[in-house]
């Protein structure tokens, strides 16, 4: 275990772009490494890939290892828990951080098995612990209702981190660093789950992980039909449509935009939450926005104790006339 | 067609946040008044097992659960809803664990039942929201594993799968036996019927220790454990929130909008 130095970051890589969450990840690494006196290094896995190490090193990297293999094209799990486990081996950093991504919710646990090793998945805050010089993970729990700081004996200290939970860099294209080549030593007989097609549901307008602007509607909506009116708010807004997970499992919206726990986590500058009662598990997925605004009939209603601005009313007098409201501010 | 389905017993998490309370000592937490559920993400496995089986046309669906203080008619929902064992492993030594030690113990029990062509566990648990368990299992039992399933076909010793991605969705083939794990877009899980309630009450759950499934006590629960609790806590929201007012709704509308544009909020 002493042997054991630094923060491995790996550095998820999508349509031949490093993503967001590397950066936050970086981010973050940066800070724990610092405070450790240590290095970090990016993990670029994949095909092709060897020409974003600069941005990894723009975003706090100090060193690169890239394994490339035409195996590696696409994420598939054999193939690189694989590949992962020898780049740790080798680098033995004493944490490792990874994104709580449609990947790193796969890779992570297969690998923390692999390797004999705890992980702390969907974490929203890390801290190196003064006193022992271990990694602090905390991560909510109960869907939301609590929080739970964990810590492991064991290198590498294993994490995913939540998306938009973590601050990325002002990238700084001066920073360099050496970059280290792995070779994959990938044996095709042992991918067993063969990726036989992906698809990708498009959804109209702007996608609600990159708006700044989010309606979202919860079961209170009704239907398919109530969801148009969020719809205009939206556009006059410049945002997107989103709901909590009662809308998506009765099929008024697509599964994609769901917000919470199972869906997707936002952060978006301003959400407005229609007849959404707050479950905790819904607060998991849009908690990291700016301001958040409520319309509730139910002057209990949870989401009133996130919210900033708030109408207690029935949606269906309140979102018209606000909407209304909002259209002749912003023409005035 | 053997499978698997590992549920769990938790805290209600549809019950209101408010009932929501952590112990003095500060490692269990509970929902005041409302009892024990099977976890949901759980009854997702379940719902996909029974899909499975009904698109076989034969098949056994064995249940298992890890715990203690186990409630009879909580574990026995889905023996409700049709499946057709239930595995109970109920012990003091089991309590306490985390992602390794429950994996470990779920995986000792599932080899111990000999056949198996698939196991289903949820995308993750409502009480610890990791979803480790079923990658865990595959990899001590060195099995395949897709996460996140939303559909699965089988086809001799092959299932053809749709995995959730936050785009889409991926399609995968993978050789049985494998391990999955299953997201709510799998369907609406079925309500238990009269027929099935009736059925769940004439079978008796097996019971198994640590013994009963070769591993040591060290190894399973609290002791088994290999991540470190150091607190449980629920976060203070301190924000208050500022409710806009009027005569009526559309009066409140309105000044909720000119509050927020005031405040330079759009």
């Amino acid at each position: 275990m002493s042997e054991s130095s630094g923060v491995a970051v790996y550095g998820e890589i999508a349509d031949g772009k490093l993503l967001p969450i590397a950066l936050e990840g970086l981010g973050i690494g940066r800070k724990l490494a610092d405070s450790l006196g240590q290095e970090v290094a990016a993990v670029l896995a994949g095909s092709d890939v060897a020409g974003l190490a600069a941005g990894a090193f723009a975003g706090g990297a100090d060193r690169v290892y890239v394994v490339d293999d035409p195996l590696l094209k696409d994420y598939q799990p054999d193939a690189y828990v694989s590949v992962m486990e020898k780049v740790i081996g080798q680098v033995k950093p004493r944490v490792l951080i990874m994104g709580q991504t449609d990947v790193g919710r796969d890779l992570a646990p297969r690998l923390a098995f692999r390797l004999g090793v705890p992980v702390t998945m969907d974490c929203v805050e890390l801290a190196i612990d003064p006193a022992s010089g271990r990694l602090l993970q905390t991560k909510p729990v109960y869907g939301g209702n609590a929080q739970a700081v964990f810590t492991s004996d064991a290198d590498p200290q294993m994490v995913t981190i939540r998306t938009k939970a973590m601050t990325p860099l002002q990238p700084d294209n001066s920073r360099k660093g050496e970059v280290v080549k792995i070779a994959a030593g990938l044996d095709a007989s042992t991918i067993r789950t063969k990726l036989v097609d992906r698809v990708i549901e498009d959804v109209a307008g702007i996608r609600i992980e990159d708006a700044d602007v989010v309606v979202a509607g919860g079961r209170g909506i009704g239907g398919a039909e109530g969801f148009a009116q969020l719809e205009e708010l939206a556009r006059l807004l410049r945002g997107a449509v989103g709901a909590s997970r009662p809308p998506c499992d009765n099929g008024w919206v697509p599964d994609t935009v769901q917000i919470g726990l199972t869906g997707k986590i936002i952060a978006p500058e301003l959400y407005i939450a229609v007849a959404i009662s707050g479950s905790s598990q819904h607060l998991s997925g849009c908690s990291g926005a700016k301001t958040i605004v409520a319309i509730n009939k139910d002057p209990e209603a949870n989401i009133f104790r996130q919210a900033r601005f708030g109408v207690v009313g029935d949606w269906k007098k309140v979102l018209p006339a606000f909407t209304a409201r909002v259209k002749e501010l912003m023409a005035g | 067609m053997n499978i698997i389905v590992c549920v769990k017993q938790v805290i209600d998490p549809e019950a209101p946040p408010r009932s929501f309370k952590i112990d003095a000592g500060g490692t269990r937490a509970e929902m005041q008044g409302a009892p024990p559920v099977i976890d949901p993400y759980g009854e997702f496995a379940v719902e996909a097992a029974l899909k499975v089986k009904e698109a076989a046309g034969n098949g056994k669906i064995t249940a298992l659960s890890l715990g203690t203080g186990l409630l009879r008619e909580v574990v026995k929902k889905p023996l409700a809803m049709g499946a057709d064992a239930l595995i109970l492993l109920e012990d003091a030594a089991f309590a306490g664990g985390d992602g390794w030690s429950t994996a470990s113990a779920l995986a000792a029990a599932i080899r111990k039942t000999g056949e198996y062509d698939l196991i289903l566990c949820g995308r993750e648990a409502s009480d610890t929201n990791a979803g480790q368990t079923g990658p865990g299992i595959a990899a001590i039992l060195g099995l395949p594993c897709v996460t996140l399933v939303r559909r699965i076909d089988v086809a001799g010793d092959t299932a053809k799968v749709e995995r959730v991605t936050s785009a889409g969705y991926e399609v995968v083939e993978v050789p049985l036996p494998a391990v999955m794990t299953v997201s709510n877009e799998i369907g609406e899980p079925r309500y238990p019927t009269i027929k099935g309630i009736m059925a769940a009450k004439k079978i008796e759950p097996v019971v198994w220790k640590p013994a009963d499934i070769g591993i040591e006590p060290s190894q399973v629960g609290a002791s088994g454990r290999r991540l470190k609790m150091n607190r449980l806590f629920q976060p203070v929201h301190e924000g208050k929130c500022e409710l806009a007012s009027g005569e009526t709704p559309e009066e409140v509308a309105a000044n909720l909008a000119a509050r927020l544009r005031e405040a330079k909020i759009f």
